[in-house]
């Protein structure tokens, strides 16, 4: 918990490990270039025993890095000179590039000292660039790959900061030489340190072509008579320019990387204030939506709809879907209905439901399979969308799904491919969801004590089982469960809690800080953990971890990692969801109650009905998931080390 | 989507027996100068469906609808008529063409309603549940319920137990009790296990079956099968499944959850995860039994769609509802008909030929060819096509169909006036039915007879 507290202090940690995470090195020259360090380092970046060396094999030199990282955090105060970020990251790209132009030649001065002064943070670049030579092109590369597809709004930035940073950086000579002779790739250099430092806080996706355009930039600047100026832009995945071995090795595992990389780029988030595109997307919309009229002003950038009306229209509309898969069309309508909640029920029948789409699905004649299942898995994805926005994990979910289509060999069969793609998804249900539930249950179970009182807050599946689980081992505890409106979704896991014979404890939000007396753990589910260790949950869970933290409770998210996300929330406004208006404005099973009726359309009054908060990573002792248990600052890690395992799968 | 659309025309129907005969079957019956299949027709054909199977009773009146179905849609729709014998009921047509049915579900529909309702409500809501069945209800006509034959308004009020009796669960999405017209003399029973499980009830006298049906293929030819003495659709088939949802006799094989989830450990908890998730129906919490362990009761669900009240929606079963339906559909339900209204809230067809001094009030309708003399006056009328009409007639209330010549000074009430009769001088009808085929008529009569 305290390496926790103090990582948080230094949010350089999370950049660095995110440059990192997007880093394309191929796992075989990976692990030649890191070799060493694996082995020295196994087992560090997980604090608990728990954490099982089988799962994650290939990419452990990024947890090596992480592990650095955090002993760094803790060392912050000495390298203060370093602490304009900027500086910092321009002296280790352009010092960086160098030490690579040169070929094997020993570090460059500029390098050196970086090492020397920062060789915590850094250690792993500084042995990269000393030593081998094709692991340290990669990282640029890897740098640029971020950029392309992940920046977002930088352009402002990128504008602004390359004339900052020749008076900052740290100057050794190889570098000015560089600067000096290919402004136009250091410019391009010195953005990609910036992005690299912005893109926690902001994410998206379509800067995509905005890198690309960038790239012919970098190749101009490329084609300058100076070796020095070359080997950048062959860092830039240039393929003019690929004469080393080592830079054409790290093309052949560092390209299909970044195509996918661009398809798995979630779709930029629509901003429901900005009218043109509201109008846009609604000629494109399969049933129509009349929006809410009252809408927090705050939170105009979101879909909020007129409920009731929605579910008739899409209803009427159901013989005239031709398009629609039945099995898409009944999910769609049990989100819009409300009659599947959950992020793992979600996941599930969104899963099943593509399974039996392509189950369902033969090729028409003169199209491949590859890409018109995705375009029909793309247009059912929108038509979800429609229904109810995705929850983070279901991102996950399609992604995965688009991958592996992607990804089929071309000389299957149409029933092999099929099967293949259902064999996937049934291996994705079982491996991501219900066995990391499994594995999660086992980890939470070991932290239940005799005489412990557990705090749930909302009904999370997860938790439920784990408080089922420890119940079966015989452990004797309590179970407060805090419940609020207006869903009372506590009520149905109080029920069956209580028919396994559990005691319990029912309250509302309201009576948390008074509850929180007796607490001795609190376990909380969540939608998803962003890549800053925030928790995107139902709302009122930051507020029970909050309190549970002023009261020194230890907090457990209990968390599947297919739910978490490199995207970065501060807060829990950028993104959410809005309920119904009507759910908070009366009162279930009490039509006496109505004060509210007939004000839903007063002009000065808007209902806000917000589904999910962000917790901040602060109020979270621990976060369990399928890797073990882990403290918020390794979410990215596990985000990195998950997004590969689950293209390999 | 996976659907089948059945819609059963009937043949002749008893009910409507003056009004119909065997060249003007049920369904041709014109409603607004349209047969009254032809509402139904574009009703699906807007939804999307070009398939359909018309089943229709009697070889004549197959004959005349697949003629008239073959001239108005054979570029727009793909529709099969098939042939059923007469009295068969609805569950006969049914088990007759059974070999036809091949998707996973069936939505059934009358020949003779008259809705603006969209038939994927009906098929949206049974595919979100789940459903066994789904039955559209939709409110009681304000003029009353017509069940009884050839009653006209008066027989309401003799006869007022004759309802349906609908009983809901709560939420409005499940069927628990159905009862209809003639059953109701007695008592209405109601399961109590139904009762316990669901905890409360909503029972509605003022809703009617709309017939309108999406069925599970399987389960209604299972059920077709097993009772082989089910005649009606309404009257057996429906309360037979609403009496059993809790203890199904049934097999579904469109795999019923419960089932799926013995076969291993995994699906069985990504099945809990979803029932825990979703809210559950109390099917499933009486499927759980008292533990709330695996599922021990098979069940199935039946579900309604309620018609909202702003919808229009009647069913052409007797000569009160063709009054009534040929009223609104050129009154207050006239996006129905499909015309352009005048500015005077009538249609008068360019080819129609009116005297001086003759007016045509709101909502008539005056048919292609048709003459009339000096000084008539039509309120709320339908006038078919190539009618003769004579000076000083009055024509109140009343469909008159095609080629129906009336003598001057005639005045007619409330009355239905059946195609190529003939009506004499200073006849004074008021609801009345009055024959084709060349009848002449000399008297003047009242309240409901026939010739």
């Amino acid at each position: 918990m305290d390496a926790r507290r103090v990582s948080q202090v230094v949010p350089k940690v999370r950049q660095v490990g995110f440059v990192t995470h997007s880093d394309p090195n191929p796992p075989p020259q990976a692990s030649r270039t890191q070799s060493v360090p694996i082995e020295s380092n196994s087992g560090t970046p997980y604090d608990s025993p728990d954490f099982s060396p089988v799962m994650i094999p290939p990419p452990r030199h990024h947890s090596e890095n992480l592990s650095h990282l955090r002993s760094a955090a803790v060392a912050v105060p000495e390298s203060s000179s370093r602490r304009p970020m900027w500086d910092d990251r321009v002296a280790v790209v352009g010092s960086y590039n160098p030490g690579n132009s040169l070929l094997g030649q020993p570090v460059s001065p500029n390098s050196s000292e970086v090492n020397s002064e920062a060789s915590t943070t850094l250690g792993w670049f500084g042995r990269n660039s000393s030593g081998k030579f094709s692991a340290g092109s990669s990282f640029p590369g890897g740098g640029f790959d971020l950029t392309t597809v992940k920046m977002e709004n930088f352009t402002q930035l990128e504008g602004k900061k390359p004339e900052a940073v020749p008076g900052k950086g740290g100057g050794g000579g190889v570098e000015v030489n560089n600067r000096e002779s290919s402004s136009n790739t250091l410019k391009a250099k010195t953005t990609k340190a910036e992005r690299r430092e912005t893109q926690e806080a902001q994410r998206a996706a379509k800067a995509a072509g905005k890198a690309q355009g960038n790239k012919p930039v970098a190749a101009a600047g490329g084609a300058g008579p100076s070796n020095i100026l070359r080997q950048p832009s062959q860092n830039r995945d240039d393929p003019a320019v690929g004469s080393t071995i080592a830079g054409s090795d790290r093309r052949g595992g560092d390209r299909p990387p970044e195509r996918e990389r661009k398809k798995d780029v979630p779709p930029p988030r629509m901003q429901f204030d900005d009218q043109g595109r509201v109008n846009k997307s609604k000629k494109r919309a399969v049933f129509n939506q009349p929006e809410a009229k009252n809408r927090v002003e705050l939170f105009r950038h979101l879909p909020q709809y007129e409920h009731g009306s929605q579910l008739t229209d899409l209803e009427s509309k159901f013989l005239e879907l031709d398009s629609m898969h039945p099995a898409v069309y009944k999910v769609g309508v049990q989100y819009l209905a409300g009659d599947v909640t959950g992020g793992n029920a979600r996941c599930i029948a969104m899963l099943r439901a593509f399974q039996e789409v392509i189950n369902d699905y033969s090729t028409p004649p003169g199209k491949t399979l590859v890409r018109d299942l995705t375009a029909k898995i793309s247009s059912y994805v929108s038509f979800l969308i429609e229904c109810r926005p995705l929850s983070m994990s279901m991102g996950n979910a399609i992604r995965f799904q688009k991958s592996r289509i992607a990804k089929l060999p071309l000389t299957l069969s149409e029933t092999e491919a099929k099967a293949a793609l259902c064999n996937d998804i049934d291996r994705f249900i079982n491996e991501k969801i219900i066995l990391a539930d499994k594995v999660i249950v086992r980890h939470a179970a070991t932290k239940v004590r005799d005489g412990d009182v557990l705090l749930t807050y909302g009904s999370s599946c997860v938790v439920e089982m784990i408080l089922l689980y420890a119940h079966e081992l015989g452990k004797q505890f309590r179970v407060v469960v805090v419940d609020s409106r207006p869903k009372h979704e506590g009520q149905a896991l109080l029920r069956r809690l209580l028919a396994k014979g559990l005691s319990c404890t029912y309250t509302h939000i309201n009576a948390v800080s008074y509850i929180m007396h007796e607490v001795t753990r609190v376990f909380l589910g969540a939608s998803s953990v962003l890549s800053n260790g925030t928790t995107y949950s139902r709302v009122g869970t930051a507020c029970v971890a909050m309190v549970a933290h002023a009261f020194r409770v230890p907090v457990l998210i209990c968390c599947e990692a297919y739910k978490f996300h490199e995207r970065v929330q501060l807060d829990s406004i950028c993104s959410n969801e809005l309920g119904d208006s009507n759910d908070i404005a009366r009162v279930p099973g009490r039509p006496d109650v109505n004060s509210m009726d007939n004000r839903t359309n007063e002009k000065n009054l808007q209902f806000l009905n917000l589904m999910y908060d962000a917790t901040p990573s602060e109020y979270v002792s621990m976060i369990i998931t399928d890797y073990g248990m882990i403290p918020p600052t390794s979410v990215p890690v596990i985000v990195r080390e998950y997004r590969r395992e689950y293209l390999l799968i | 989507m996976d659907f089948q659309v059945v819609v059963l025309a009937g043949g002749t129907s008893k009910k409507l027996v003056p009004l119909v005969s065997k060249e003007v079957p049920k369904a041709l019956l014109p409603v607004a100068n349209r047969p009254v299949l032809s509402y139904v027709l574009e009703q699906l054909e807007l939804s999307n469906i070009k398939d359909l199977i018309v089943v229709v009773e009697g070889a004549d009146a197959a004959l005349c609808v697949g003629g008239w179905i073959s001239a108005a849609y054979v570029d727009r729709l793909h529709v099969e008529v098939a042939t059923v014998p007469e009295d068969v009921g609805t569950a006969g047509a049914l088990r007759a063409i059974a070999h036809h049915l091949t998707a996973k579900d069936v939505l059934v529909v009358s020949g003779d309603l008259v809705s603006d309702v969209p038939p994927g409500a009906v098929t949206a809501a049974h595919r979100r549940h789940d459903a066994v069945v789904t039955a559209m209800i939709c409110s009681v006509p304000v003029s009353g319920l017509s069940e009884a034959g050839s009653s006209g308004a008066k027989d309401k009020t003799k006869k007022p137990g004759r309802y349906n009796i609908i009983g809901m669960d709560p939420t409005k999405q499940f069927l628990l009790h159905i009862a209809t017209g003639a059953e109701l003399e007695k008592d209405t029973r109601i399961r109590k296990s139904i009762l316990r499980a669901v905890g409360q009830m909503d029972i509605r006298a003022d809703l009617m079956d709309a017939h309108m049906y999406a069925f599970n293929r399987s389960v209604l030819q299972e059920v077709l099968d097993q009772k082989d003495k089910f005649q009606s659709l309404k009257q057996d088939v429906l309360p037979y499944l609403v009496r059993s949802q809790l203890k199904s006799e049934i097999l579904i094989n469109g795999a019923p959850q419960g089932q799926q989830a013995k076969e291993n450990g995994n699906d069985k908890v990504s099945y809990r995860i979803l029932a825990n998730a979703s809210t559950p129906s109390f099917h499933e919490l009486y499927a759980l039994g008292p533990n709330g362990s695996a599922p021990v009761r098979r069940t199935h669900k039946c579900c309604v769609y309620i018609a909202s009240n702003s919808k229009y929606c009647v069913r052409l079963n007797s000569i009160q509802a063709f009054m009534d339906i040929n009223r609104d559909v050129i009154g207050e339900a006239n996006h129905l008909s499909g015309y352009n209204f005048s500015a005077q809230n009538n249609i008068i067809h360019p080819s129609a030929e009116l005297g001086s001094k003759t007016t045509v009030g709101p909502h008539c309708m005056l048919g292609e060819g048709s003459q009339m003399g000096d000084k008539c006056s039509v309120k709320r009328s339908v006038i078919g096509r190539h009618c003769r009409i004579g000076s000083n007639v009055k024509v109140v209330n009343s469909v008159v169909m095609n080629h129906v010549t009336i003598g001057d000074g005639c005045s007619i009430q409330g009355s239905v006036i059946c195609s190529n009769a003939q009506l004499q001088e200073r006849v004074a009808l008021k609801d009345c039915q009055v024959l084709s085929l060349s009848t002449s008529v000399f008297l003047s009569l009242s309240s409901n007879e026939y010739l």
